[in-house]
């Protein structure tokens, strides 16, 4: 059984950005106190629309904008729903990834197996040519270094902005933010936008880089993940990316496991990546008091502008 | 000399209720300002129009001879009216810097707020770290966060919605010389209470509100308390009286009660100990967040504890549940009315039925007896004078007052052994609390052990026979309430937190 840790490494990384894109939007979404379950759906609308755009217009810049249109086009629906009138969010969230999901199945008729074009790498072949360092650190899409950057960004602006401040203030409680003056519902508006363009830009990785293919329901539970992820992650951006790692190592790893045929069923080793995410995470954020600290006291909560 | 304030025909009506109804009055720089009335008397409406959250339907408003409309707070704060809320308004997982700086229009760099805050808590003797947690802070602390936030912006118009509800005697002296010296500083105050021997300690005038209307006003130094009270209630009221009995045979007894707090910002509970007697009526005096809601939680089998911890009659029931607790007479009436005390959507038939089933017996093998729930309902209605057209209604469409006197009644009715409320007339108008205190005294009467847990310390020193009080999750030993000063009562309550004006 022979696995090269660096072909590993940079595979993990590949699997990993998907997941961090959409869980790094759903964790400024959950920080201003509305959580929207339907980043699975929001993720698939993404990928199709990325992927129809790639196949048509043979852009992949012009893919990615519109993976994040797809996604932000279903977070709209649901910030209407649930900011403007009030729905509950955890049926407008379940709902949305259903409508999401059957949506993407009718849009993306015809287009499986379709090509899209290849991505160009940023770094010079000299670099990506390097030994170990070279596959790891230089070989991947542009995109990828843009997830990470997304993430270091999204920890300064929510620990040492002022724009961050509010945002944290609004979903801790919203009628205290309400009676200093804050705009809860336009914050809300822009973060829910905001998650969907992350998982929308997710969905797009996924079907025009990664896998390079449409193919029905390819998402396959990452948004779940992605969801999962933030909470475990106790709302903490860095945890995010440790979590998208493992989950991407686990997920890369048990691919390789089921290639060298090693004696375990292969029904387990699929879901190995989402067990061993869970536990650890759930491991890391067991101390309660801890992670309820962090977690947006207002989170799901539906806000009503009453005074 | 003009006026800061001028406030004229202010009219705000919601729908089926007019919360203003054209008033007028006028403050000058510098001066304290009382706005007094009952719960619903639409001092908040009033307050909330001068900070620009809610706009007026009719009315002018003029600040410093300007006109003055806000469109929202953060005009009015650009005009120079800040306001220190009741509650609602700070975050309690930010620290006090950041809290600071959400209520500020344009902040300074961390570093140099935090330098500006140490300076504005000294100069006014409010001492507060900036990078504490606001939820590790007592409530006095809290109030101190708002109070500086408002200071920061050098405003001319300071509101107060009543911020010595929740504090100790000491804290509301320390609060007390802090307004006397911004009023000497020339800044307004508009002070919102119903706490008249404070408002005629502290305050130069005072409005007076009941229903909405403006219905006089007065200088509080030269008129008596039971005058202002007279305009307030438009009636005279009645202290609730009581016979002289002793204390019969010990019904409940909590001893070497220790808890770990639930959540983060909870209190732990500190090797609690008491007895209540049958006949007596024991206090439990404290402010907010010290381990009140704990306790309740512990004596209404909430949070289950050792079996031996907590004894009713001689038997543990420290690790029994709600519903056996109730069936052996142990019953209890939490703070929270809404949601906690009762189920805010559902009607007051089903919400007597939800603690009324096991002692009344309004099920049969599994069914409810819905004939025998809604007499349960009304008699509970009628016995409390709880203002409803029915029993039919949802306890959230009830003023709070009234769904106070429904859920502390429906537990008064299924005739407890030991009966433990907490805050049973928080926000409820005067005489709605002293119908609440005398039937807690009658029931006392009667041979039950009552436990009324309040931070209103005049409520307690009016009906306890013993009095002790909760400091960071330790009881004080009881002592008899009769004769107890405020001095000593502001001393049990934890010496004010080891909290002192700054040194000077």
């Amino acid at each position: 059984m022979i696995i090269d840790p660096v072909t590993l490494i940079v595979a993990l990384i590949t699997v990993s950005t998907p997941v961090l894109l959409a869980a790094i939007g759903e964790l400024v979404v959950e920080k201003s106190g509305v959580l929207n379950l339907g980043v699975e759906g929001m993720m698939i609308m993404g990928a199709v629309c990325g992927f129809i755009v790639a196949h048509q217009s043979g852009s992949t810049v012009l893919a990615f904008a519109a993976g994040m249109g797809g996604g932000m086009a279903l977070a709209l629906l649901f910030a209407v729903l649930t900011q403007l009138l009030m729905a509950n969010q955890v049926a407008s969230g379940l709902a949305l990834t259903l409508f999401g999901l059957g949506l993407a199945a009718l849009l993306g008729v015809g287009y499986s197996g379709l090509p899209v074009p290849t991505v160009g790498r940023p770094f010079p072949d000299a670099l990506q040519d390097l030994p170990v360092a070279g596959p790891i650190l230089f070989s991947h899409s542009a995109l990828i270094y843009v997830s990470i950057l997304l993430v270091a960004a999204v920890w300064y602006v929510l620990a040492r902005t002022r724009i961050g401040l509010v945002i944290r203030a609004v979903g801790e409680n919203h009628d205290a933010a309400h009676a200093l003056g804050y705009k809860v519902v336009r914050i809300r508006f822009a973060t829910i936008l905001f998650g969907g363009a992350c998982a929308g830009l997710g969905g797009a990785f996924l079907s025009v880089i990664r896998v390079q293919n449409w193919f029905e329901g390819m998402t396959a539970g990452a948004g779940w993940i992605a969801l999962a992820l933030v909470v475990f992650a106790s709302w903490k951006p860095w945890r995010v990316l440790l979590g998208a790692w493992l989950f991407g190592g686990i997920a890369a790893l048990q691919l390789r496991l089921q290639a060298a045929e090693v004696g375990v069923p292969v029904a387990l080793l699929d879901a190995s990546p989402y067990l061993v995410t869970i536990i650890v995470l759930v491991i890391i954020s067991s101390d309660r008091t801890r992670a309820a600290l962090s977690a947006p006291a207002a989170l799901g909560r539906v806000f009503h502008a009453s005074s | 000399m003009t006026a800061l304030l001028d406030i004229e025909g202010l009219t705000k009506a919601y729908p089926g209720v007019v919360a203003n109804d054209d008033v007028s009055f006028s403050i000058q720089p510098g001066e304290v300002h009382a706005l007094l009335g009952e719960n619903g008397a639409g001092k908040s409406t009033l307050v909330k129009m001068i900070y620009g959250l809610v706009k007026p339907d009719r009315g002018a408003m003029r600040l410093g001879g300007a006109p003055y409309a806000p469109a929202e707070p953060r005009a009015a704060r650009g005009a120079g009216v800040a306001m220190v809320f009741q509650h609602f308004s700070l975050f309690e997982a930010l620290n006090v810097a950041e809290n600071i700086a959400l209520g500020m229009e344009n902040p300074p760099k961390p570093r140099d707020l935090a330098a500006r805050i140490r300076e504005v808590s000294e100069t006014y003797g409010l001492p507060l770290d900036p990078f504490r947690l606001v939820g590790d802070l007592s409530a006095g602390e809290r109030q101190r966060v708002e109070i500086i936030r408002c200071l920061l912006q050098d405003p001319k118009l300071l509101i107060m919605d009543e911020p010595t509800s929740v504090l100790t005697p000491q804290e509301v002296e320390i609060l007390f010389h802090t307004l006397r010296k911004l009023s000497a500083e020339g800044t307004a105050i508009l002070y919102i209470s119903h706490k008249l021997e404070e408002i005629r300690v502290l305050c130069d005038a005072a409005t007076i509100l009941r229903l909405g209307k403006k219905v006089g006003e007065c200088t509080p130094r030269d008129v008596s308390a039971a005058h202002m009270a007279e305009l307030m209630v438009g009636k005279t009221l009645s202290v609730p009286a009581r016979d002289d009995h002793e204390p019969d045979e010990v019904l409940l007894e909590v001893r070497g009660l220790s808890v770990a707090p639930a959540s983060p910002f909870g209190t732990p509970l500190r090797d609690v100990r008491f007895e209540v007697r049958a006949g007596e009526v024991l206090g439990i005096g404290g402010v907010a967040g010290n381990g009140q809601d704990e306790l309740l939680a512990v004596l209404s089998g909430e949070t289950p504890v050792v079996a031996d911890a907590v004894t009713l009659e001689g038997k543990p029931v420290g690790a029994l549940g709600p519903n056996e607790r109730r069936a052996l007479g142990l019953l209890c009436a939490p703070e929270e009315r809404l949601g906690h005390a009762a189920a805010p959507d559902m009607s007051l038939t089903e919400n007597a039925l939800l603690t009324g089933r096991l002692r009344q017996g309004l099920d049969r093998r599994g069914f409810v007896d819905w004939g025998k729930t809604r007499g349960f309902a009304e008699r509970v209605i009628d016995r409390f004078d709880v203002r409803t057209p029915g029993p039919g209604v949802a306890a959230r469409a009830l003023s709070g007052g009234n769904l106070q006197k429904f859920v502390i009644g429906r537990e008064i009715l299924q005739d407890p052994t030991v009966l433990v409320v907490n805050q049973p007339t928080w926000g409820v108008d005067a005489s709605a609390a002293a119908a609440i205190r005398q039937a807690l005294l009658d029931l006392a009467q009667n041979g039950a052990a009552v436990i009324v847990i309040s931070q209103d310390l005049d409520e307690l020193v009016e009906i306890s026979d013993r009095f002790c009080a909760l400091n960071e999750g330790r009881l004080s030993e009881p002592r008899p309430a009769r004769g107890l000063g405020m001095e000593e009562i502001g001393l049990m309550l934890g010496g004010a937190h080891g909290m002192h004006e700054a040194a000077q």
